[in-house]
């Protein structure tokens, strides 16, 4: 019997992930773009101009967005070489069960990078975490989705043309803008310890955009693979 | 009733040139169909619009009388073999096959995997990562994958390139074994004797259409490679 949506979304997602545990190359490569970026922006910091509660919302969400789309970069790069995607095609799964497992290993890969960045820049930005780490792991978790959503279905188009490294970031980028301010509004006001009623907004359009986004490139993603 | 393979009219157009052109063929259960042709002819094109994996510009490909393109449970049915292994260089060939053997639902994932691995004769190879075997090894690889789910029709696009005798000759046991148990199996070949060897109907593919389709019964492979060279040789 034939796996079901879900069950087989799983499937690729495992082998995704399989994949990069064996290798670790893209994930190594894209923490230390992340860990990298933060050191910079903090050597190109004034610290009598700004402080670093107004200006670490901004450099968390431009290093999450660019580490976003390194990782996204390579989802559909592993099924290129030998054609393996035409094996994933030919077999009687469902072509939204490839994007949903595609999106959840990209979900798992950017979240693993979010998890470790945060406490980096929270050290050395000298931020009082402490409380709202959680809260802000979930505006993380909740901008991932949006983030990832468009990203694999760009990274999926993109993967066959000659210039996917540069196709992708402009096709993403525009998309992104609503999720980078959506996060970064919601980690300032945490950040600020103002009352979170104010981030709720933010908190909103974040949801809106999970929803309309996922399911709209779920819907979407059969076209691309059209040739 | 419907054939168990049938392309009517088919047609598929690239960049304005016809590379599948008004094919019109059929085959039953446990009929091979051979296809010759030079490089470019089309016969690729040809069966990856069987496989679903190409829209065609006009005229229909059907397996079982549906599209694969958007039948998942047709597809169940359908192996392909194809130029490119359509492996995960970093996986084990166990994972490998046991992620297909997922893919396709099958119950008992490791069995049907070291009963290919065993037909393929690459047991030994189990856990060692695709991207560590030879061209020849990753081939047989290939057709275990193909092989993993017992398709009901198995389309090979040159499945016998790079494989050594020992693999060549597991293949062609497996191709015969296939048809005697009711399979359709259509397969792309250079080599005469090869592809004469375990079909039952042969064709000659050349800019993009069918040339000549023939039972098997009436030919004789020594003319049949001669009428070949002068067929495709003659066609401009």
């Amino acid at each position: 019997m034939r796996p079901g949506l879900l069950a087989s979304a799983l499937v690729v997602a495992r082998k995704d992930l399989a994949i990069e545990f064996r290798t670790r190359t893209a994930f190594l490569a894209v923490l230390m773009f992340a860990i990298l970026g933060v050191a910079i922006f903090y050597f190109a910091w004034d610290v009598t101009a700004v402080a670093a509660i107004d200006l670490a919302p901004g450099v968390l969400w431009v290093i999450f967005t660019f580490s976003g789309l390194l990782s996204l970069q390579r989802s559909f790069g592993v099924e290129l070489a030998d054609r393996a995607m035409d094996a994933l095609l030919l077999s009687p799964i469902d072509r939204e069960a490839i994007f949903l497992g595609k999106a959840l290993a990209n979900l798992i890969f950017v979240s693993g990078i979010q998890l470790l960045t945060i406490p980096s820049v929270g050290l050395l930005y000298n931020l009082p975490l402490g409380h709202a780490l959680p809260i802000l792991f979930a505006i993380a978790l909740l901008a991932a989705v949006g983030l990832v959503a468009v990203g694999t279905l760009f990274s999926a188009m993109a993967a066959n043309t000659r210039l996917a490294e540069l196709l992708l970031p402009m096709l993403s980028l525009p998309f992104f803008v609503p999720v980078v301010y959506g996060a970064a509004q919601a980690t300032s006001t945490l950040l600020a310890a103002r009352p979170m009623a104010e981030a709720w907004p933010f908190l909103k359009l974040l949801i809106a955009f999970d929803l309309v986004f996922l399911t709209a490139c779920t819907l979407a993603f059969p076209y691309t693979l059209e040739e | 009733m419907s054939h168990v393979l049938e392309a009517d009219r088919l047609t598929r157009v690239f960049a304005g040139r016809p590379a599948v052109n008004d094919v019109t063929l059929e085959l039953n259960a446990a009929e091979c169909l051979a296809l010759f042709g030079p490089n470019g002819a089309g016969k690729t094109t040809l069966l990856r619009l069987f496989a679903g994996l190409l829209r065609p510009t006009s005229g229909s490909a059907r397996v079982n009388g549906h599209p694969l393109r958007g039948d998942a449970d047709a597809r169940a049915h359908v192996g392909f073999i194809s130029h490119q292994s359509m492996l995960y260089g970093a996986l084990s060939v166990r994972e490998n096959l046991e992620l297909t053997a997922r893919l396709y639902g099958l119950a008992d994932r490791r069995a049907a995997a070291e009963q290919v691995m065993r037909e393929m004769r690459v047991l030994d190879r189990a856990n060692a990562p695709v991207r560590a075997l030879s061209r020849g090894l990753q081939q047989r690889v290939s057709i275990a994958r193909a092989l993993v789910h017992s398709p009901r029709v198995l389309l090979l696009d040159e499945p016998y390139t790079g494989l050594d005798a020992l693999g060549a000759a597991a293949l062609t046991e497996i191709l015969m074994r296939l048809r005697g148990d009711g399979a359709t199996l259509v397969l792309v070949t250079h080599n005469i004797n090869e592809g004469l060897a375990v079909a039952s109907h042969a064709a000659v593919m050349h800019g993009g259409r069918l040339l000549r389709l023939e039972r098997r019964e009436a030919l004789d492979s020594v003319s049949y490679a001669e009428e070949y060279r002068e067929l495709v040789g003659g066609v401009r």
